[in-house]
């Protein structure tokens, strides 16, 4: 046993040397990471900001300019034009040079001074449904809280009901709090998957896995020992991701880092297994490349992590149960924003474990399989 | 000699060719090369590995261009005008590119068709191609299927179809058995002497030189001699000698304490005898003060091409002699009585293809036993099914009274392998390597030290202990991988070619590192396509397409061979006589292709 142990402290740190030796590959390991993080921090996010409009002011009284100065002074909404005529409208969506066009109608600051309905019409650019809805959304937000002091300022009855969202572990609903963190599973999979791929493969093509298999080493024994300095350089791969979001882009950590480093290991040990099973069938190293991407494809696209499991059919929503990356993902996010212990996690924590079994466990049996 | 020739079908003028490794060493490959290679004449590059052969190859087809110098080709300035040679040249390089999913047909077509060779043209050649590599038979089969030595006659076929003026042959008969390396040369031969072709061709198969009208020998990018093969051999004249051991000493053990001799500049066992240069070409053989060489009866040999070869080479690398003599620090107690590795009818299947086909050995405690055969004779899976690293299809095997395949981890402690090629971790050090081994055999503390050390010096690692060992040089990656495998004191050592594409000193000094394992007890098995390398082993098994054809003493294989006119038959004579009669014997189809 002690001996056992020690075979797999020695192939665990012939496995570190090897991988982290070269300094290229010590810096193509450890780099990609943070830039991806960094990048993903800012590109990809649903917040707009800067959002081209156009307006077609029929009325220009003063209850118009206030409105549309709030929307200027919102910081997302930035006036390209002002048009004189409804015929010029099309062009400006048509050629891309608005987002939005806001048309107020020539009766609009009399009809709120009668306390009526005055209609504003907002035409968007559909082309993009994303961006455009997420538009809209804002300029109702900036019409009600006009409304509200519109009421307020000229005593007029307000709406009995009024909704005051107020959105929990991320108040401003910023979509950077809710990607960084889940980037820490995202990131850190797609090179642990591949680095425990690729060193089983690598090591079968340069004839290195023949040496050793001669030696002492049992199969278990050399599985033990990829694993571990995967999952070591993981770990490393997310502090660096967790390192930019709090150092860079601070976002304030509410849970405990024990808890995440836990779900962390948990998930890493899953994405080893199925680095491990893919590197035993994969006969070559572009295999197990290939192998590799073809299974992280669909893990990012069924993780949660740019659209709701929630709005998936029913056979996709099923599938993700089998995904680690959604279990890690979610962990990271209740963990950072949330501040979720151990005992509240456990859902999505046994799910990993019961992957990781099966994973390691298939590995194991393709290795004394394959070996012909 | 080096007067040029208006008309020379190469002619080249102080090439020199650098090149960086990543380590920013420089090697130069080409410094200051000439050459002339005259039409209707076969020309032969001749040296060890690294010596530059294959880069003057690739430059005279115009693939590469000197750093500096002069290289025409068919009187054409090869780079400038590179495609005006290529158009007008056929180059067969180390690794010809076949398709392995076509056909022999159609890779001959395909080849024909990059040619624009019209079909008049084809229909003339085609029989003539197929007459002379014998190929007829095989036209609707698969060119991954054929053997080693027909995959390089279609590939000369293919660059033969173009019918061109100058051959460039890089290595044509690496790794071929020996039946298809003759044939090879009577194609050549044939082409140069019947159709006037010129041939200029590299080589590390020094028997080969003799059969060239020219031969330049290079070394480490420098050209050491120049002229017909005859004025090499020349060099070793009255210098070669054969010693017969004394009674009870084997030739490989005499031969290891001649070249430890200063006056002996080379000596390799042959026939029984062992065969050696001396420095100098002392009148009596028996002078006194000689250590290795007192009491020897010597006889006089007529030198062939390898003497002289070896005479260049010692003087071309030094003073230094051939290294390689080692000590254990346990001796394994040796009992030969004891069988260390019993095989009966062993067979290994790949589909419908027996790789392995019924083989039967056995081999003793303490003795060197060789499996011999070209590529792809089953040497290669024979060895990883007694490793454990490939399952039986059947039959019955046993390594140190185990089946290594279901027998404890630990069993494997006894057994030490060098996989045919470098298997060590091309990242790490020397030492690192050597480390992360000894733990895998379970050696720590002082031990461990000890056994490193042992290592390091044995092997003369000591001054590359930092070095990546993929950046080794060739043959202190097979010394290491050596080194690696002896660190837990195997009592059985298999090697896996170990000496394919090994120069001829590192050959040398390698068989003498065997020769003093298995003087200490060490059971050696190994393979090698180099038939004369079972002149040191204490029995060999003949292998040819999965099955052995002869096993025994070298003496008695040696026996076997048709009686040659004017010389002592050789090993190879033995290897080809044996294979004919079997292959003579069974149907046609005996020699399915495919790789071991």
């Amino acid at each position: 046993m002690f001996e056992a142990l020690l075979r797999i402290l020695a192939l665990t740190r012939k496995e570190l040397l090897a991988t982290l030796k070269d300094p290229r590959s010590r810096v193509s390991l450890l780099l990609p990471p943070i830039i991806q993080c960094l990048i993903f921090g800012y590109a990809a996010t649903y917040d707009l900001s800067d959002v081209p409009y156009a307006v077609l002011d029929q009325d220009r009284s003063p209850a118009s300019h206030e409105l549309l100065a709030r929307l200027d002074g919102s910081g997302v909404f930035h006036r390209v034009a002002n048009l004189d005529r409804a015929q010029d409208l099309p062009t400006y969506i048509n050629q891309r040079r608005a987002l939005l066009v806001i048309q107020v109608g020539q009766d609009f600051q009399r009809r709120l001074q009668l306390g009526q309905a005055a209609p504003l019409q907002v035409i968007a650019d559909g082309r993009n449904s994303n961006t455009a809805s997420v538009a809209a959304s804002y300029i109702a937000a900036v019409v009600e809280a006009f409304n509200a002091d519109w009421n307020l300022a000229h005593n007029q009855a307000g709406p009995s009901i009024r909704v005051v969202g107020r959105s929990w572990y991320n108040p401003n609903l910023e979509t950077r709090w809710a990607m960084i963190p889940s980037l820490v599973g995202t990131l850190t999979m797609l090179q642990t998957l591949l680095l425990t791929a690729m060193s089983v493969a690598r090591e079968r093509e340069q004839g290195t896995f023949d040496q050793l298999l001669v030696t002492p080493f049992r199969p278990v024994e050399i599985m033990i020992g990829k694993t571990l300095p995967s999952m070591l350089i993981g770990e490393i791969q997310a502090t660096n991701v967790l390192l930019v979001a709090q150092l860079w882009f601070r976002i304030p950590f509410a849970g405990s880092f024990v808890t995440l480093y836990a779900g962390l290991s948990l998930f890493l040990l899953a994405a080893v297994g199925i680095g491990l099973f893919l590197s035993a069938i994969a006969a070559t190293m572009q295999q197990a490349m290939l192998f590799s991407f073809v299974v992280m494809m669909p893990c990012m696209l069924l993780s949660g992590l740019t659209t709701p499991i929630s709005s998936m059919p029913k056979a996709l929503q099923d599938a993700t149960l089998a995904n680690p990356l959604r279990y890690a993902i979610e962990i990271a996010q209740r963990v950072y924003l949330e501040g979720a212990g151990l005992g509240r996690l456990f859902p999505d924590l046994w799910p990993m474990a019961i992957i990781a079994v099966v994973t390691l466990s298939a590995a194991a049996w393709m290795f004394r399989h394959r070996l012909q | 000699m080096t007067d040029s020739q208006p008309d020379a079908a190469v002619l080249g003028r102080q090439i020199r060719k650098t090149f960086h490794r990543d380590t920013g060493e420089i090697v130069h490959a080409l410094d200051g090369v000439s050459l002339e290679a005259r039409p209707g004449t076969i020309t032969a590059l001749v040296g060890p590995d690294g010596a530059g052969k294959t880069t003057l190859i690739r430059m005279a087809a115009g693939l590469m261009r000197a750093d500096e110098g002069e290289l025409r080709v068919l009187g054409i300035d090869v780079a400038a005008h590179p495609q005006r040679v290529q158009s007008r040249i056929g180059y067969m390089p180390q690794r010809f590119g076949l398709y392995e999913d076509l056909t022999t047909q159609e890779n001959l077509d395909l080849y024909a068709d990059l040619h624009g060779i019209t079909a008049a043209q084809r229909q003339e050649r085609y029989p003539r191609l197929m007459e002379m590599t014998a190929l007829g038979p095989f036209v609707d089969r698969l060119a991954g299927r054929l053997s080693g030595g027909m995959k390089q006659k279609l590939g000369l076929a293919c660059t033969l179809v173009r019918w061109p003026e100058l051959l460039l042959l890089d290595e044509p008969t690496v790794g071929v058995d020996p039946l298809s390396r003759r044939e090879l040369w009577e194609i050549i031969e044939q082409l140069v002497h019947g159709q006037g072709l010129t041939v200029l061709l590299s080589t590390s198969y020094l028997d080969e030189a003799q059969r060239c009208g020219n031969v330049i020998v290079l070394h480490q990018g420098k050209v050491l001699a120049r002229g017909g093969p005859q004025e090499v051999s020349a060099l070793a004249q009255g210098r070669a000698f054969l010693a017969e051991p004394g009674a009870g000493q084997k030739a490989r053990g005499l031969q290891a304490r001649l070249l430890d001799d200063p006056n002996v500049i080379d000596a390799v066992p042959q026939g029984g005898l062992v065969r050696l240069v001396k420095k100098n070409g002392a009148q009596d053989p028996r002078q006194a003060g000689e250590d290795a060489l007192a009491g020897l009866i010597l006889t006089p040999a007529e030198p062939i091409f390898e003497d002289g070869f070896m005479v260049l080479l010692r003087r071309a690398v030094g003073e230094q002699g051939i290294g390689g003599s080692m000590t254990l620090d346990r001796p394994v107690v040796a009992d030969a009585s004891e069988m260390v590795v019993t095989v009966r009818d062993l067979t290994r299947l790949f589909g419908s293809f027996a790789a392995v086909d019924h083989v039967s050995f056995d081999v003793h405690r303490g003795e060197i036993f060789g499996l011999l055969g070209p590529n792809g004779a089953g040497k290669t899976t024979t060895f990883r099914m007694l490793c454990g690293l490939l399952a039986a299809t059947g039959g019955m095997l046993q390594v140190a009274g185990v089946d290594l395949r279901h027998a404890r981890a630990s069993a494997r402690q006894r057994i030490g392998y060098v996989a045919q090629k470098f298997s060590l971790y091309g990242q790490l050090s020397v030492v690192e390597n050597l480390d992360f081994f000894a733990s895998a055999y379970g050696l720590r503390g002082g031990r461990k030290r000890r056994r490193i050390d042992w290592a390091l010096e044995q092997f003369e690692l000591g001054a590359l202990r930092r070095l990546p060992s993929g950046q080794l040089p060739g043959g202190f990656k097979q010394r290491l991988a050596m080194a690696a495998a002896l660190l837990h004191e195997p009592e059985t050592l298999f090697l896996d070619e170990p000496t394919s594409g090994a120069d001829p000193l590192a050959r040398r000094e390698f068989w003498r590192r065997i020769t003093a394992l298995a003087e200490q007890g060490v059971t050696v098995i190994i393979t090698t396509h180099f038939m004369e390398e079972a002149e040191y082993c204490d029995h060999v098994a003949v292998m040819d397409a999965g099955r052995i054809l002869a096993q025994g003493t070298p003496a008695e294989i040696r026996r076997r061979a048709q009686p040659q006119a004017g010389r002592e038959p050789t090993m190879e004579d033995a290897f080809v006589a044996i294979v004919e009669q079997a292959r003579g014997a069974a149907s046609a189809d005996v020699k399915a292709g495919g790789a071991a």
